[in-house]
């Protein structure tokens, strides 16, 4: 059950959304053809899958370690955001340097500044025990400020008419395409490698077994000395550095640019796709797929059938609605009672 | 001085959405619900009124179809972390998410379209006293309701049996259970609550404080409502305290543009979320000020045993 449950929503999010292009007046089985079948029917569209994928992944498995914890990092968005301004500020400073060190200098450098990120929140909720919730989703806001800033400021393209843009990273900073033809690049080997990773953390280290004890019995992870402060600092490092580092892929791969808006809502939706899978990384990369494809068939649905881009948003949160209804079938067992053994009070 | 009352003024109204927002998550709240899906009902309560008025021409309609929409959407979470035990925390980061996404879809048609904003309701006699009349007795109905709101909610939770009734609920769900009282029920009719206050939160947006409808206009102030219960420390007068203390610093930074501050505009669009940061931080670093007035039950899972 624990395994079918995320089968059984998706498949109930399928028919909730064959209603929904129905009450829309699109024929439902075009628009699921053009939604989940269309982008995988050519090899490039595959390649786009794991483009999407990348960032999800990469943000999705290291949330996951903090939701077992009980650490609410909400603010993932923000991560990216400044993980992409740190690499790509050092990719404009280097502008001119073509060195084979550029690259993994603003890698470093994104993940740094993801985690500088995410050490705010893990600061004040250590410190002052303030709502990590609020504060890294607060913190998300002031990101995409910083960024619309720089592009509309100081980092804007000199020769870009003005437009809030920065300028086109060099061939030295710019992430290298893995499969020649179309935009699949390093950032997925990173994403795998990285799930991999948590896997063992996960289920062989220590520091694995302190984080699932705090998450499901605090008071014994105390008892048995286990710190949770160390744990909230680590969730977020972990988180904070991913997401920084899915940013600043995200810009020196498929962008090539600093631009205001830089991610779809990957920080958002990895949220969704660490629920999806269980927040076990074999989970987490299967749903990173399949939250991928919903990207890929929005921006499909809309070329096509000319639906509106929200609906990708829509299908996303009906997904995880339906995870979640289908997460009581794992709680409790369903038994149909024809009478009420309790007469005079309602059966609960 | 026109220019003071100008600006006292526009603080109404950047706090009238903030007040609704908070108040009816705080009733949620007392009852042990932690509702984080507040962004998305602002939208979807945002997007229904716009429509109603877009269709109906009817401000009334528009109200209502705002707070409506605002507790429809606060059903499905009622329906799913009351009533099947998810998690409240992942289940209201979903109804944020598919709000922000429903709203957006539903609301395609109408960007663009214009609404000359609620009738402003001058009471009469009491709006001719200068000054005071322009600043307090010149308002829409929201912003009215918004002001009876916080004695209304402090009556009854505190002056009440219901409310009393409410308070237990949210502080000790197995005693309210055990002396008869039927927790989910009072929590799902406190989630709803909290869902129409946070659509005519969303109605405001779109039918006064804009007037118009765009995609995610309620730019965190869900969140914001959020850290704003925490910063009331559950008590409604103070929330109305708040609100009006977020308003005054979402407005300096229009005024400061004005007056040709040189401080960019993001900085100053910053200020804010950074002020919720802070205020946030001076009320929780006291651990036992948070204890005592945090509903004590809040965000767990209640389960009838028996």
């Amino acid at each position: 059950m624990v395994y079918l449950s995320p089968l059984l929503a998706l498949g109930i999010s399928l028919v909730a959304g064959t209603v929904m292009f129905g009450a829309m007046g699109v024929p439902p089985g075009g628009a699921l053809y053009a939604f989940f079948v269309e982008p995988l029917t050519s090899a490039y569209g595959w390649a786009e899958l794991g483009v999407k994928a990348a960032p999800l992944l990469l943000i999705a498995v290291a949330l996951a370690v903090g939701f077992r914890a009980g650490v609410w990092n909400i603010g993932a968005e923000g991560q990216l955001t400044l993980g992409a301004i740190c690499g790509g500020g050092i990719a404009l400073w280097l502008y001119r340097v073509d060195a084979a060190w550029v690259l993994p200098l603003m890698l470093a450098g994104g993940v740094l500044g993801g985690m500088a990120w995410a050490a705010i929140p893990a600061f004040l909720k250590t410190r002052f025990n303030t709502s990590e919730i609020l504060t890294s989703l607060m913190l998300t806001y002031v990101a995409a400020l910083l960024l619309s800033l720089l592009v509309h400021g100081p980092w804007r393209d000199p020769d870009g008419f003005n437009f809030p843009e920065s300028r086109l990273f060099s061939d030295a900073a710019t992430l290298p395409v893995i499969l020649p033809g179309t935009r699949l690049h390093l950032g997925l080997p990173f994403a795998l490698a990285l799930a991999a990773a948590v896997w063992v953390m996960l289920s062989r280290s220590l520091v694995g077994f302190q984080i699932k004890v705090i998450g499901q019995a605090p008071a014994a992870g105390r008892y048995a000395g286990f710190s949770e402060r160390a744990t909230v600092w680590f969730c977020f490092a972990l988180a904070g550095g991913a997401a920084g580092l899915a940013g600043i892929v995200e810009v020196s791969g498929p962008i090539g640019q600093l631009l205001p808006g830089i991610s779809p809502g990957y920080g958002f939706t990895a949220i969704i796709v660490a629920f999806l899978g269980r927040l076990h990384p074999l989970g987490v990369a299967l749903a990173a797929c399949l939250l991928a494809l919903s990207y890929l068939g929005g921006e499909a649905a809309q070329i096509t059938l000319n639906l509106p881009l929200a609906v990708t948003g829509v299908f996303q949160g009906m997904l995880l609605f339906f995870l979640l209804a289908c997460d009581v079938l794992i709680l409790y067992r369903m038994r149909i009672r024809l009478r009420n053994r309790h007469p005079g009070k309602a059966a609960a | 001085m026109d220019l003071l009352i100008a600006a006292m003024l526009t603080i109404i109204t950047a706090a009238t959405p903030l007040l609704y927002a908070a108040l009816g998550e705080l009733v949620a709240e007392k009852s042990g619900v932690l509702n984080l899906g507040v962004e998305g009902m602002i939208l979807l309560g945002a997007v229904c009124g716009f429509a109603a008025v877009t269709f109906t021409g009817n401000a009334a309609a528009g109200i209502a179809a705002g707070a409506l929409g605002g507790a429809a959407l606060s059903s499905v979470f009622a329906l799913l972390a009351l009533g099947l035990q998810a998690s409240q925390v992942a289940t209201g980061l979903a109804l944020t998410i598919f709000g922000t996404g429903l709203s957006a879809l539903l609301g395609q048609d109408l960007v663009g379209a214009a609404y000359d904003g609620l009738p402003k309701l001058a009471v009469p006699l009491l709006s001719e006293i200068p000054l005071a009349g322009a600043l307090l007795f010149h308002h829409d109905i929201l912003v009215y309701g918004s002001l009876a709101l916080p004695a209304a909610v402090a009556w009854f939770l505190t002056r009440t049996r219901a409310g009393l009734v409410l308070r237990a609920v949210g502080d000790s769900h197995e005693v309210a259970h055990a002396m008869g009282y039927p927790v989910i029920r009072i929590r799902c009719l406190a989630t709803l609550f909290g869902g129409a206050c946070a659509g005519l939160a969303g109605a405001y947006l779109s039918l006064a404080y804009s007037p118009l409808w765009i995609e995610n206009m309620s730019a965190g102030r869900g969140w914001i409502a959020l850290a704003l219960v925490v910063f009331a420390t559950w008590r409604p007068w103070r929330a109305l305290a708040g609100a009006y203390l977020f308003g005054g610093i979402t407005i300096a930074q229009l005024h400061a543009q004005a007056l040709g501050v040189a401080i960019p505009s993001q900085i100053m669009s910053m200020l804010p979320y950074l002020a919720t940061i802070a205020v946030l931080v001076l009320i929780s670093r006291d651990k036992s000020k948070i204890k005592r007035n945090a509903p004590a039950c809040i965000g767990r899972a209640f389960h009838p045993s028996s």
